[in-house]
């Protein structure tokens, strides 16, 4: 029943813009037929431009996606677990938190020039941030409770580590890896049109440069299907890796 | 998430170190000053922006087009969310299309909106609209479904009229949520902003920011990181007056 009611709706929609199309209600140099714009995506499919474009995305995604992770792991629990680092370090990482990511992209730019390492390391930068910063939030917060049982079964540094304070964090920085994650696909499409790099975010800077919304529309349905199912990824990977929390609201 | 810190003399530390070994590097050569800039240039440079009318034009453009994208997110979201929150039916039957939709970066519409609206203002606060609409749409949907059914259903009852119904039931039962979506979305305001005008957009401080690094002025290019990052941190602190004046007594 809720399936049939969402196939009825959604194929309304595309049939009211298909008809608006149609009967030019709308300009179609401007806004294109669903069905071209699905057309579109079958003859990439076909030619196997598409599985490049999104391999390609993806793959600058993850790597800096990735590579922010695990520097926000690492940095996060080392002044996470410190009162001194803490006071050392958080108030320079407040300062430079509210930079808006996208703005070190022309610093990248002069550093780096217009290429993939640009692109990843300005993706890496922009998610740094959540899981730097729910990192550190995770290791403060570890309970108090937990580091008196690791205190009292004497436990080495390491050990201490891997069995108390990293599962424990680990409730604050796996949605802290979600947001990168959403981060890092906004930021692969920006660098992606920036640096005319090939992907998903160039198709659609391209297609507008040639008038052609056909291609416009299907870039746009692509990278909405790889942000619905990476999303849907992740908050199934939440669910599986942290079966012993109950949800907390950020 | 908030991390409390006191101040501490050891905080300066780092900030020192990092501005006064960035002047040492760049004035010995171990960097390149025309990559680098340096700390005294930069300081002169944001002065001398400051001075010009330069600096406090391109902050209105961003600004204008950051508070106005917001403004119509906000009211775009919140009559979306009521919308579909009293129509369940309804919600269930869209929700492919909206989560489709919430799925697609604001910024991927930066080139569809520079042929729909051309460069300037609405373009601009098109992109900025539909970011922070869907945190609003979350919220105000999310409240609305969490309303006691038994208030509707004395409003049928009572035979209200739509707009007393949204005036005495549904706007106080869903202000404290729609207010902490309004924060999300002010985070977004001038991010998103800014970011059309680096990725196209001929106006405001994303565009000075490309124009100072293709001109080769890194010192007036950092002097604009700065001035970003205090207009974030001001963005930051007016969502987070939000959450203390609002949230607390109300909720």
């Amino acid at each position: 029943m809720r399936v049939a009611m969402m196939l009825v709706f959604t194929a309304l929609m595309l049939a009211l813009w298909h008809l608006a199309v149609r009967f030019e209600l709308v300009n179609r140099t401007f806004v294109a037929d669903p069905a071209d714009a699905i057309a579109v995506i079958i003859r990439q499919i076909g030619s196997g431009a598409l599985f490049e474009s999104i391999l390609a995305t993806i793959a600058r995604m993850a790597s800096g996606w990735l590579l922010a992770s695990l520097l926000g792991i690492l940095i996060g629990a080392g002044i996470g677990s410190s009162r001194l680092a803490q006071q050392v370090f958080m108030p320079t990482l407040e300062a430079l938190r509210p930079l808006p990511a996208s703005a070190v992209i022309p610093v990248a730019i002069l550093l780096l020039g217009l290429n993939d390492t640009m692109s990843i390391v300005v993706i890496a930068f922009g998610s740094l941030w959540p899981a730097l910063l729910a990192t550190i939030h995770g290791f403060q917060s570890v309970p108090r409770q937990l580091r008196e049982v690791g205190t009292m079964l004497e436990m080495s540094r390491l050990r201490y580590f891997f069995t108390i304070s990293l599962p424990s964090a680990l409730v604050d920085i796996i949605p802290g890896l979600r947001i990168g994650l959403a981060l890092s696909l906004i930021l692969t499409v920006v660098t992606e049109m920036q640096a005319s790099l090939r992907g998903v975010g160039y198709d659609i800077f391209m297609a507008q440069r040639l008038y052609r919304s056909a291609d416009l529309y299907a870039g746009l349905i692509v990278i909405g299907m790889i942000g619905f199912f990476i999303n849907q990824l992740l908050l199934i990977s939440e669910r599986r890796l942290l079966p012993w929390t109950t949800r907390r609201v950020h | 998430m908030t991390i409390a810190m006191r101040p501490s003399p050891l905080s300066a530390i780092v900030p020192i170190c990092l501005l006064l070994g960035w002047e040492v590097a760049t004035r010995t050569g171990t960097l390149d000053p025309r990559i680098f800039s340096q700390p005294t240039a930069i300081v002169a440079a944001i002065a001398e922006a400051a001075r010009d009318g330069s600096l406090i034009q391109a902050t209105r453009e961003t600004l204008e087009a950051a508070v106005v994208g917001l403004v119509l997110g906000f009211v775009f979201g919140v009559a979306l969310g009521i919308l579909l929150g009293l129509r369940t039916g309804l919600e269930v039957a869209a929700r492919p299309t909206t989560e489709m939709l919430r799925s697609i970066p604001a910024i991927a519409f930066t080139p569809l909106a520079l042929l729909l609206l051309g460069f300037g203002l609405s373009m601009e606060v098109a992109i900025v609209a539909y970011a922070c609409c869907w945190p609003i749409f979350i919220a105000t949907l999310t409240a609305v479904r969490n309303i006691d059914p038994r208030l509707l259903e004395i409003a049928s009852v009572l035979e209200m009229s739509p707009q007393r119904r949204l005036r005495t039931i549904i706007a106080p039962a869903v202000f404290a949520r729609v207010v902490v979506g309004l924060r999300t979305a002010i985070a977004f305001a001038l991010v998103v902003a800014v970011t059309v005008e680096i990725l196209s957009n001929p106006r405001g401080l994303g565009y000075a920011l490309i124009v100072a690094q293709q001109t080769f002025r890194p010192d007036l290019m950092y002097a604009l990181i700065v001035w970003l990052a205090i207009l974030g941190a001001i963005f930051g602190g007016l969502s987070k007056l939000l959450d203390y004046t609002r949230i607390g007594r109300l909720a």
